[in-house]
């Protein structure tokens, strides 16, 4: 059993800071292969929730007492640390939301306040979660404006020749997913975002799994939105960023209206606050944003690359082994991947491998993982999917190995 | 015999499995025995919703009784759907639609009924059930 990483890390020291590890699923180890749909959470980030909650909670921006203060700066400190973790260029780029979804409704809804017209155009690409699918549709619905989509070839790759024909000068928004999902792809994101730019088109990154994996520079990308969600990154559900250019922030409307969000309020009018308060109306989630800080200090603590470098050693022995069954099938085998793996095992439906590896204590996702143009696309109803995080092991992937020979042994 | 005779009769079957998995294998093998349903049928009607591999089911009527016939693209869940068969065709309408189904539960197989499971098998039971109403009505 290999357990630490070639770059020295000691996975079994990261695991044990991972209380929900420690426990027995069906009788067996758990052993948590789920990571994409939302990861685990080291002691540091719940201790940081339990600490708010027992010293310094209170409501922020309002009191002038000293918990508030305390409670302010906490939060605020969590923003800055997200701006340092982006390497933006202004902590007011940063906005707190309830996650990418929030996040890319924001933006959506926002551009469709006079923003963007009938006749304008609005990109994405084959291979988007659902989150960044419908608010699109939504405001295409509301505005007129045309949705148009980068397809992407069997391997799960973006066309980018494609791309350059669909991009065009009334393309108002790309947006595109850094890392898909349901596949695993690497998208090339600055060349992405450079070809939307020669247009004149504005950028969306959905981030929510290429923040888990890569090292995000939202600068060197010169992505205008980047969104991503605390839960995937080993911080709490219920909060999440949206970077955008401090000159786009501001010729957006505001999203919300409520406390928070105003500089003065009479019946006759209403100005808004300044950046970054204009978009988080009301009282946020602040145990969780202070709890994200926390996260992000984690991540940081081991270094993004050499997360990088022990989750892509995992997918490349997942690879490797899952290659051996002679009726695997990969679905999303681009070049560039982060450390997810979709397959389908031989003809058995993706819900039967899901519950026998459940019964085994193994927890995979099974279905369309909210990307059913992508798994129409490839005519099947789902796939199953293994996704890892820095605590898993290649012990662990053994184990996903055997229960797959329990499987075929089982469904025959 | 009865709903609730077949039900326990199915009861003393899983009691012969000592774990998870000869329950399973016994559903797959149930699964291989499901009445299908023709396929002329298999239409986005009468597809229940809210499961994770597609099922079809169908009701039809013989002599007041109501005939279940289903399919699905996952085998376990052919085989919830060949148990809840079992347990439900071949009956009339009211004692369909009252039939207490707690016996999953007594099976082994709790984790099926669970809301979030993506599977369904409520939703199954809930759509076999809404057919009997609807026949009954008639
Ligand atoms: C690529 C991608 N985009 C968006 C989302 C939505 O994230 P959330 O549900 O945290 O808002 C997810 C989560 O599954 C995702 O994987």
């Amino acid at each position: 059993m290999i357990t630490t990483s070639q770059l020295g890390l000691d996975i079994q020291k990261i695991r044990a800071r991972f209380p929900i590890l420690n426990q027995k699923v069906n009788g067996q180890d758990l052993v948590y292969l789920d990571n994409a749909a939302s990861n685990q959470k080291p002691i540091e980030v719940i201790q940081a929730i339990d600490t708010y909650y027992k010293t310094i909670n209170s409501n922020v921006h309002r009191g002038v007492h000293h918990l508030s203060q305390v409670a302010t700066d906490a939060y605020e400190l969590s923003r800055e640390k997200v701006r340092k973790h982006l390497n933006a260029a202004h902590t007011h780029e940063v906005i707190f939301t309830r996650g990418t979804t929030e996040s890319i409704n924001l933006v959506a809804s926002g551009l469709g306040k006079g923003l963007v017209k009938e006749g304008d155009e609005i990109v994405i690409t084959a291979m988007e979660h659902h989150s960044n699918i419908v608010p699109w549709q939504m405001l295409c619905e509301q505005t007129g404006a045309k949705l148009r989509v980068i397809p992407m070839n069997s391997k799960g790759e973006l066309e980018l020749e494609e791309a350059k024909q669909i991009l065009n000068e009334k393309t108002k928004l790309l947006s595109f997913c850094h890392v898909s999902n349901a596949l695993g792809t690497i998208n090339p994101a600055k060349e992405l975002i450079q070809m939307a730019h020669a247009v004149g088109a504005w950028v969306m990154v959905d981030g929510a799994q290429a923040t888990p994996h890569l090292t995000v520079d939202v600068q060197a990308l010169d992505a205008d939105f980047y969104a991503f969600s605390s839960h995937k990154i080993y911080g709490p559900t219920g909060i999440g960023i949206l970077y955008g250019k401090e000159e786009l922030l501001n010729l957006l409307p505001p999203y919300q209206g409520g406390g928070e969000m105003i500089k003065s309020v009479s019946f006759e009018k209403t100005t808004y606050a300044e950046l970054p308060h204009k978009f988080e109306a009301g009282t946020p989630s602040i145990a969780e944003g202070v709890a994200l800080g926390s996260a992000i200090d984690f991540m940081n603590e081991l270094g993004m690359d050499n997360i990088a470098a022990h989750e892509n050693a995992l997918l490349g022995y997942a690879h490797q082994e899952l290659k051996k069954f002679a009726n695997i099938r990969f679905v999303g085998e681009a070049k560039n991947k982060a450390s997810v793996v979709s397959f389908l095992l031989g003809d058995h439906h993706p819900f039967d491998v899901g519950m026998i590896l459940d019964k085994l204590g193994i927890a995979v996702r099974t279905g369309h993982h909210c990307t059913q143009p992508i798994m129409a696309q490839f005519e099947i109803p789902g796939t199953v999917r293994a996704s890892f995080s820095v605590y898993n092991t290649f012990d662990e992937v053994d184990k996903l190995i055997a229960g797959l020979k329990k499987v075929e042994q089982m469904l025959g | 015999m009865t709903i609730a005779d077949r039900q326990n009769e199915i009861v003393e079957e899983f009691e012969m499995f000592e774990d998870w998995i000869g329950r399973y294998e016994y559903l797959i093998e149930l699964g291989k025995t499901l009445p299908l349903i023709d396929e002329k049928y298999k239409t986005e009607d009468n597809l229940i919703k809210g499961c994770q591999s597609q099922v079809w089911l169908h009701a039809d009527t013989q002599n007041n009784k109501v005939i279940f016939t289903a399919d699905s693209d996952a085998i376990l869940t052919k085989g919830l759907i060949a148990l809840m068969i079992r347990v439900l065709s071949d009956e009339s309408p009211d004692k369909i639609a009252s039939a207490d189904m707690g016996f999953v539960d007594k099976i082994g197989l709790k984790e099926h009924l669970s809301p979030t499971r993506a599977n369904g098998l409520l939703s199954m039971i809930k759509q076999m059930k809404y057919y009997a109403i609807a026949l009954q009505s008639r």
